[in-house]
């Protein structure tokens, strides 16, 4: 089973097997607009926490979403460079950005849980 | 946003629309809808897209030398101008450089109406009063709701809530009511109008246009993307006061007698300068791909060389591709050649493109 955290950066990491698959919450992407293109990460590329892993367009401008931990990218979501509004009608599900290879779980303790992160939107 | 932003009068229909607000030229403007900047373009070059722009300034200048003080402050031969004509002008620094690009239009013999950029408004004002205390004229900032109503249905949708716009033509000028002033002109590429009137006025005459399922208020973030398709010039960043209206492919706005022999502020730098033969020069800019490009990209041509700066950029939602405009040396600023921008390390490759991109629907006749 999956466990969920966010960060205060507004993202979203599903861990399961040491693997996370991280994109941007239903607040970020409302905030940002409707997205038209994302510049996806290469695999394999080694990212330490708070480094831009990938950008995200909208119309107006380009925003960066950073590494929430450190770890290595084991997939980009490809489907996003067709249709990049994915990450508008679906943030939290198909529209997630990369999967990352964590190089230290104890990482995690620092991130918030669901209830914290609706706390820090409201 | 800091708490310094001026706000707009109608503000609270703003809010009550959902409209989500950003700073702008010193204003807390609505920046987007619920509907978002991808269906408020659309919409707008589909129906019509209301916007609030009264951030943006009227100026009325009137006197028996009225017509003498805008050929000193502007590039322009107002005395040509028909009444109900409008014409885009600048005022021009010493240097030539655009301090601001306005829409001026003749209301009567010696009556006009100057509308100015937000940013800019309160030294324009400075501007023109200087030169004013020359001439026998009075120039008084206009208390005003200025409107924009953009798109193939605005006729439509003012001809419903009682207003009709009938033989007025593109780039022409009126009023209509009492203290109002509405034109056929806008920033969007399409068929628009631009109406000034009091608040109480444009209190109900919103409320009229919004009980027209085809109007839909539309936000900064869309009136940017549709005048960048439409190769529009944004002051500030497409044009600034280092930049004359050679450079930026405006010399069409000034008539070739005053080109020649006026007596404007900047005239004999303009002049010089259009004889020295231009270094850089404004184009339309396409990405090729998906990723835009934006604004301050750094340009090179094939070799690498330094080949100029991007100055808008963004995405195009009708046009389905990003857009951009810019300034290159003038060896490149032919359709088709091309360069590249700089975007965070990466070369993407960007054609010299012809401006618009989205053809003009203007109503001239």
């Amino acid at each position: 089973m999956a466990k969920i955290y966010f960060t205060a950066d507004h993202e979203w990491l599903s861990v399961e097997g040491g693997i996370a698959t991280v994109g941007i919450t239903d607040y970020a992407q409302e905030q940002l607009g409707d997205l038209v293109f994302v510049e996806l990460p290469e695999t394999g590329k080694k990212l330490a926490k708070g480094d831009t892993a990938v950008v995200v367009e909208s119309v107006k401008a380009a925003s960066d979403v950073y590494a929430p931990v450190d770890g290595e990218i084991t997939e980009a979501n490809g489907t996003l460079s067709s249709d990049p509004s994915l990450v508008n009608s679906a943030a939290t599900g198909a529209g997630w950005l990369w999967k990352m290879k964590l190089a230290d779980e104890s990482q995690l303790a620092s991130l918030m849980d669901e209830a914290a992160y609706k706390a820090h939107i409201a | 946003m800091t708490g310094d932003d001026k706000h707009l009068p109608l503000e609270d229909i703003h809010a009550a629309a959902g409209a989500r607000f950003g700073a702008f030229a010193g204003w807390s403007m609505p920046l987007t809808y619920p509907a978002g900047v991808m269906k408020e373009h659309l919409h707008t070059r589909e129906h019509v897209g209301l916007f609030d722009i009264s951030h943006m300034k009227l100026f009325e200048v009137s006197g028996p030398e009225a017509v003498a003080l805008l050929d000193r402050a502007c590039p322009l031969d107002a005395a040509t101008l028909e009444i109900t004509q409008s014409k885009l002008t600048f005022f021009l620094n010493e240097a030539g450089g655009i301090l601001d690009d306005l829409i001026v239009t003749r209301l009567g013999d010696t009556r006009f109406m100057v509308v100015a950029n937000a940013g800019n408004a309160v030294a324009d004002e400075k501007h023109l009063r200087a030169l004013a205390a020359n001439f026998d004229v009075k120039v008084e900032p206009l208390d005003r709701v200025f409107l924009a109503i953009q798109g193939p249905e605005a006729w439509a949708a003012l001809s419903r809530a009682g207003l009709e716009t009938g033989s007025l033509l593109f780039m022409h000028g009126i009023e209509p009511r009492k203290n109002w002033f509405m034109s056929r002109s806008g920033y969007t590429g399409e068929d628009g109008f631009e109406i000034g009137l009091p608040e109480a006025d444009a209190r109900e005459l919103v409320a009229s246009l919004l009980g027209d399922e085809r109007v839909l208020w539309i936000g900064l973030a869309a009136r940017d993307s549709l005048r960048l398709e439409a190769g529009l010039c944004l002051h500030g960043q497409d044009i600034t006061p280092e930049i004359d209206p050679a450079a930026a492919a405006l010399m069409w706005a000034i008539p070739k007698e005053i080109r020649a022999s006026g007596t404007f502020i900047g005239a004999d730098a303009l002049r010089a300068a259009v004889e020295r033969g231009l270094a850089q020069k404004r184009v339309g800019l396409k990405p090729e791909g998906r990723q835009p490009v934006r604004a301050g990209a750094a340009l090179f041509d094939a070799d690498g060389n330094p080949a100029g700066h991007v100055t808008s950029g963004g995405f195009g939602p009708s046009v389905g591709h990003p857009v951009a405009m810019g300034y290159v040396a003038t060896p490149l600023a032919k359709p088709g050649t091309r360069v590249f921008a700089d975007v965070r390390g990466t070369k993407i490759p960007v054609d010299i493109s012809s401006l618009p991109f989205t053809p003009h629907r203007y109503r001239k006749g």
